[in-house]
């Protein structure tokens, strides 16, 4: 084992302001299971979960109350005992409506007392078969949470002729205010210590590269203790710090040098598997413990929030319970961001909720908040240097503006990582990255129609 | 020369032999109808029919595998045409045209959040379920009035309306809603209900001042529940176009004000 400084650099990125300190060192806090919870079917990539309750019912902590509906999908679990109190479609953090299941957690069913036994039987990981230790992962609703939410068990199980070379750690969290990813860093190293092991024996003992950024040095400190005893090819990468340093493609160059090719190229076609270590620590603690995943660290941070906190919260955690746990607002927020300033979404209302890939709420008041006007692009080349994809971010909002998706499809569009770096310095106050989305969104809706056509086509 | 006239001359005959050939042997037999019932369509291209433009349905009109009748813009006159040149009858169809199934103008339904990206309606909607309180509402980014063939779409105080006079009833404004708020509705109709928000009561005033409640009095008014005027979905009712109701007093009854007597837009056009 041995720490390494990054020897790849990636072209482009941003430095926006990290803000990091208001939460930085703070010790995780387990916040107490709120009233209410809204647990979303939708808190993964992929299929939503199919609802396995109905109003009425009692459930346990743990009871899996979305069953897994797909390949591309995981269970979700009732992440505390409760009643449940209705079955409704609910506004998710990026704007869509899912189905949620409301939770009234004050509600006990009569003479039943909970129980402390663990929900999963442990599993003792040396003894497990890759086969147990891979339904397990599934079993415990575990999906990446560092944010787009992929389910871990099929990250796991490479397909066939792929093999997993190296194992990526990702601990980067290049967004500014986060601090969530670096607090288990600190606090639960032994835990991601376990993880990395089981995950070694699932994907047939790997390379294994953690990638911290360089602005958390406490955090390498605890890793390089955690796995001071380790055998084989392990080694702590240090990046520097540099936004979008946690980009799942970036993080890849920046350990191990490879590129991994355009979509529908995914790490494992070029022998990688990147995980958040707040993933990592989950697995040990689904194996080791039996506990699935049913509460994650968010940062609650922001200029307009009384005290910024790192919270252990269930998933399902309304935002103004968080807001409530860390002392209410200390000034009307002008603008409410679920997740990080560079990738997060604006959020028009506290009452939606947490899930398993929300690393951070932040509350800014007006002083950091800037009502801006998109102007006309001043050709001024900004978002070239500043895209890490090496695209023409300036190029594509144009087209975008003139509903010119195709050309936009032939400048690559969907090579775009949705990272903000063009929109960051853009002095024109431009939408580039929403124009990306927009672009995106409208050639996923062709290539959906499309397939379904053919599949119609194919049926007849 | 005369040997650069013969060569000329000798290519020219070749090539036409080769021409008079391919005009006899490779010729693609095409109806002459299909020519005839195109320019008798109005070359629109809306698709508002469900075929690739004007051309496409002519050719599954000839073919027999589309129903005389069915292009929106053309109308009866279209219609009574065709039926000229195929001989077959033209399926009666009653004109439909767009509604915009919301009325909370910018004083009426409360907006929850300063929006100043991209202005369309899809996008919007993508960023924190848009700037509406009300989720089902109309957002009035202009994603409608940016599809429409016609121009009969315009947004006014937040809500798009539509020009009764020039909707062609192609359904693009329907397609691209990402609130699905947009209906066809017969031309004839009259009395619609200009909401799209199925929650309950309390949670429909909390957002908009002009929200369907579902309190059934419209359909009472209008003979109850047998006289099957209304429908309702949730907390929301929704006007029967099979059987619509005539009597526009219960429009002036309806107590949340979101029901409206030809609440189209008529444009300077």
């Amino acid at each position: 084992m041995k720490t390494v400084k990054s020897s790849f650099k990636f072209r482009g990125g941003v430095h926006p302001d990290y803000n990091k300190e208001l939460a930085r060192g703070k010790a995780i806090e387990k916040m107490p299971v709120p009233a209410e919870l809204v647990v979303s079917m939708s808190q993964h990539l992929g299929a939503p979960a199919k609802c396995m309750v109905k109003p009425g019912d009692f459930v346990a902590r743990g009871q899996v109350i979305g069953e897994k509906n797909g390949f591309i999908s995981v269970c979700v679990r009732a992440p505390a005992d409760g009643k449940v109190k209705a079955i409704e479609k609910r506004l998710g953090p990026a704007g869509g409506m899912a189905d949620a299941v409301i939770l009234d957690t004050t509600a006990k069913p009569d003479g039943e007392a909970a129980t402390a036994a663990p929900i999963l039987p442990p599993l003792d990981w040396r003894a497990a078969s890759r086969e147990e230790l891979l339904k397990r992962v599934e079993d415990a609703g575990i999906c990446g949470m560092g944010g787009a939410g992929f389910p871990t068990a099929v990250k796991l199980n490479p397909p066939p002729g792929k093999r997993c070379e190296y194992l990526i750690l990702n601990g980067a969290e290049c967004e500014p205010y986060l601090c969530a990813d670096h607090q288990v860093m600190v606090e639960r190293a032994d835990r991601i210590r376990l993880g990395v092991d089981i995950m070694r024996k699932v994907l047939g003992q790997p390379a294994v590269r953690i990638a911290v950024e360089a602005n958390k040095p406490d955090a390498v400190a605890a890793l390089e203790k955690a796995f001071a005893d380790i055998e084989g090819n392990v080694e702590i990468v240090v990046l520097p710090v540099m936004y979008p340093q946690g980009s799942e493609k970036h993080q890849i160059f920046a350990t191990v040098g490879r590129v991994v090719p355009e979509p529908p190229a995914l790490p494992i076609d070029v022998g990688c598997v990147v995980e958040n270590v707040g993933t990592v620590a989950a697995i040990a603690d689904a194996v080791e413990l039996g506990e699935p995943l049913l509460s994650r660290v968010t940062t609650v941070s922001g200029d307009a929030v009384v005290e910024p906190k790192n919270i252990l919260a269930p998933c399902g955690t309304k935002y103004a319970d968080l807001v409530a746990f860390c002392g209410g607002e200390k000034v009307p927020p002008a603008k409410v961001i679920s997740g990080g300033t560079m990738m997060g979404f604006a959020v028009s209302t506290l009452e939606i909720a947490t899930t398993r890939t929300t690393s951070g709420l932040l509350l800014l008041s007006s002083k950091r908040v800037f009502q801006y006007a998109s102007g006309a692009c001043i050709n001024c080349g900004r978002c070239l240097r500043a895209c890490p994809m090496r695209l023409n971010p300036a190029f594509i909002s144009k087209v975008v503006d003139a509903n010119d998706v195709k050309a936009a499809e032939d400048a690559h569009v969907m090579d775009c990582i949705e990272c903000g770096a063009c929109s960051f310095g853009c002095p024109a106050y431009r939408t580039i990255t929403q124009s990306c989305r927009r672009a995106k969104a409208s050639i996923r809706a062709r290539i959906a129609a499309e397939k379904a056509k053919a599949a119609a086509a194919a049926g007849k | 020369m005369t040997i650069a006239v013969l060569i000329i001359a000798g290519i020219g005959l070749v090539a036409a032999a080769a021409l008079a050939v391919a005009d006899r042997y490779l010729a693609v037999k095409e109806d002459p109808r299909i020519g005839l019932v195109t320019a008798a369509l109005p070359g629109a291209n809306c698709g508002g029919c469900g075929f690739p433009g004007c051309d496409g349905y002519a050719r599954a009109l000839v073919a027999g595998t589309a129903p005389n009748g069915a292009c929106a813009a053309g109308g009866e006159a279209c219609a009574a045409a065709v039926a000229k040149i195929l001989g077959v009858a033209a399926v009666a169809t009653e004109r439909r045209v767009a509604l915009v199934k919301c009325c909370g103008t910018r004083s009426e339904a409360i907006r929850v959040g300063d929006y100043n990206g991209i202005c369309d309606c899809g996008v919007a909607a993508m960023t924190a379920g848009g700037d509406k309180g009300c989720t089902y509402g109309c957002l009035g980014y202009g994603a409608c009035a940016n599809v429409c063939p016609k121009g009969a779409i315009s947004i006014h105080d937040g809500l798009a309306k539509v020009d009764k006079r020039l909707c062609i009833g192609c359904g693009k404004c329907v397609a691209v809603c990402p609130k699905k708020l947009i209906e066809l509705v017969p031309a004839s109709a009259t009395i619609h209900v200009l909401c799209n928000n199925p929650d309950k009561g309390p949670a429909v005033r909390k957002v908009c001042g002009v929200g369907c409640m579902g309190c059934h009095l419209c359909e009472k008014n209008s003979g109850g529940k047998d006289a099957n005027h209304f429908t309702f979905n949730g907390f929301l009712a929704k006007v029967n176009y099979e059987n619509p109701p005539d009597d526009e007093q219960i429009v002036a009854k309806c107590p949340a004000k979101c029901m409206s007597v030809d609440p189209h837009f008529e444009s300077g056009h």
